[in-house]
């Protein structure tokens, strides 16, 4: 059951340990001399800046899913879509520095023959205009795809399937070279941003403490929504929508606003996901990675935010050993990951962590009690 | 007569000749009725005679083919949707006791409070001192002041159905529509919600959907049979009794 302050042990101890994490790792990097035991590369440090991304997106779809029903199938496009904005300004600043040398045309656009830039990217080579753009492109999409969605009351299933369909639609789209976003190759050879260079350990400590600051924001913006009446009326949709829509509330208003700033939150990830790993190409919108995420959420624990970040912590974690371990298993190691979890663990892992806690704290909470008196 | 008479006049709800079928079905055929400001009315019928259907109509969660259906004599509520129609007075209780039941029996009921309803007005909403008064008042009259900090899901049926009703007072109505309230209740129970519905009306309208004969007595109330989507018989309990066609289609079986 929910706790009634803001910061609740939950959320509280796991902000305390991200902390610790965006102060440590990247002491541990630059302090620590490369021979040190504790010394973290750089490689390290931006793969772990990636899985913090990951993390944020987990918590933007718990946001829609968890708390209001929605269960989205398709919010890996919002995240690509971030993504891509923040890659379109990346081109940008590559400049004359591109194997053409063309200081305005990215080298794709040289290579297919251009002869201007398109209409869409003009903009995109000042950082406030992109930055603008990874909240704006994905909210934009949501509000308009559940304008559509919630007002015609279309639920469960059949929202999932169209959301699923609607990132389809996106990758074949980027896929085309006439899209004008780089194709099937999407957009890479970054050079710097802000007159930083990406290569530089400077520059990689920055962006994985702004992806920790995101996490940390992202987490407290979902708190604050699920602890106000709105959020409240979320779980009211979600668990029995007619009864909301009798006592006057407009059902497809909350759901629309929630899944919009839920698209800004993912596209945020995105937007710092792409410079962390140096590229954005079309498979950011494949149907599975979409779905990966609701594993994610769903091992974590839905309904928690916390549940969903350290879902997606763990799985990503766990993905990048044994696919290294064990490469022909891991896909099997993932599927046999999620149907124990679903079966064993209905609260998800986090939902286990706490009942461990309980138990040897041996007194349950005050709430337990009267939720069971 | 006299209900056309008074039709004009502090009318709540007039149904007028409504119709509404389903694949050919006719759920509604043709039902006319008034509801008077402060009425309590029982409306009775056997299983598909139309009466989940009416309240789908009255509440706009179904449109009627043809008809009107007119609130407080000037509105026509057949244009509106759920959330209007909740907004213009209407409450709804289903015949499935329908709850938060993740929340707090105290949150059901504050969610359910009457006031703004828009996504900035919750966001930014901070229950009041007055409105914590409601709650208060609100938990003591459908007897679940100790239960305030329970999950509304840990309730039992009865409970259940209770807490649905104050959500529905909550909301300060102007009609309740009430399906089945009785259902899965004690004797005992039953009783007090008679009690109950009969204490609302006057201040309010209430409408109540009814199979138990023992609990439609305990109302105490004018009774209308529904049969085939439209009224077979209109009265009081004594009077629809006696009537021949209604001991022949749902009394006598």
């Amino acid at each position: 059951m929910a706790s009634t302050s803001f910061i609740d042990r939950r959320l509280g101890v796991f902000l305390a340990l991200l902390a610790v994490v965006t102060v440590g790792v990247p002491l541990a990097n630059t302090a620590l001399s490369p021979e040190s035991g504790l010394h973290v590369p750089t490689y390290m440090l931006s793969l772990i800046g990636k899985y913090l991304c990951y993390a944020l997106l987990a918590v933007a779809l718990d946001l829609v899913w968890g708390y209001c029903g929605i269960l989205s199938l398709g919010h890996g496009a919002f995240f690509a879509l971030g993504g891509y904005a923040m890659g379109m300004h990346l081109m940008r600043q590559i400049g004359s520095r591109g194997a053409y040398g063309n200081p305005v045309l990215p080298d794709f656009m040289v290579f297919l023959g251009y002869e201007k830039l398109p209409w869409f990217w003009h903009g995109f080579d000042m950082f406030w205009f992109a930055c603008l753009m990874v909240l704006l492109a994905p909210g934009l999409l949501a509000f308009v795809f559940g304008w559509f969605a919630f007002r015609s009351r279309v639920t469960g299933v059949y929202l999932s399937i169209i959301t699923q369909a609607m990132t389809y639609a996106l990758l074949l789209a980027f896929f085309r070279n006439e899209m004008g976003f780089g194709g099937n190759n999407g957009l890479t050879d970054f050079k710097d941003v802000l007159g930083f260079s990406l290569s530089s350990d400077g520059t990689r400590v920055t962006l994985f403490v702004l992806s920790a600051l995101a996490l940390g924001g992202g987490l407290l913006v979902g708190r604050w929504i699920t602890m106000t009446k709105f959020g409240k009326v979320l779980v009211g949709v979600r668990d029995a929508e007619s009864r909301t829509r009798f006592l006057g509330y407009r059902v497809e208003q909350f759901k629309l606003f929630v899944f919009t700033v839920s698209a800004m939150m993912a596209g945020v990830a995105g937007a710092l996901y792409v410079p962390q790993v140096g590229i954005i190409n079309p498979g950011e919108f494949s149907p599975a990675n979409s779905i990966e995420i609701v594993i994610w959420v769903a091992l974590g624990g839905r309904g928690t935010l916390v549940g969903a970040a350290l879902g997606a912590l763990i799985v990503v974690a766990a993905k990048s050993w044994l696919t290294s371990a064990f490469p022909d298993a891991w896909l099997y190691a993932l599927g046999l990951m999620f149907i124990l979890v679903t079966i064993f663990l209905p609260q998800g892992v986090l939902g286990l962590i706490e009942k461990l806690g309980r138990g040897r704290r041996e007194q349950p909470e005050p709430e337990a009690v009267e939720a069971e008196a | 007569m006299s209900d056309e008479v008074r039709g004009l006049k502090g009318t709540q709800l007039y149904l007028n000749d409504v119709h509404r079928s389903f694949d050919g079905y006719k759920a509604i055929n043709g039902l006319s009725m008034v509801i008077t400001e402060g009425e309590l009315r029982a409306v009775v019928g056997p299983n598909g005679a139309g009466k989940t259907t009416m309240l789908d109509i009255i509440t706009g969660k179904t449109r009627p083919d043809q008809g009107r259906v007119i609130w407080a004599e000037h509105t026509d509520l057949t244009k509106l949707d759920e959330a209007s129609t909740a907004r213009l007075g209407i409450g709804r209780k289903f015949q499935k006791p329908t709850v938060f039941e993740t929340h707090t029996v105290e949150d059901n009921l504050m969610l359910s409070l009457a006031g703004d309803r828009g996504v900035k007005a919750s966001l930014l909403f901070r229950i009041a001192k007055a409105q914590k008064a409601r709650i208060d008042e609100l938990l003591e009259l459908v007897r679940l002041t100790s239960a305030r900090h329970r999950l509304a899901g840990s309730l039992s049926h009865g409970q259940k159905q209770w807490l649905e009703i104050g959500m529905l007072l909550a909301q300060e109505p102007k009609l309740l529509l009430v399906d089945e309230p009785a259902a899965g209740m004690t004797d005992a129970e039953t009783m007090r919600t008679a009690e109950l519905l009969r204490d609302i009306a006057g201040k309010r309208s209430v409408v109540v959907i009814e199979h138990d004969m023992d609990f439609v007595r305990a109302l105490d109330c004018k009774v209308t049979v529904l049969h085939r989507g439209a009224v077979l018989a209109e009265g009081s309990l004594d009077h629809v009794s006696a009537n021949q066609e209604v001991i022949e289609v749902y009394l006598g079986r």
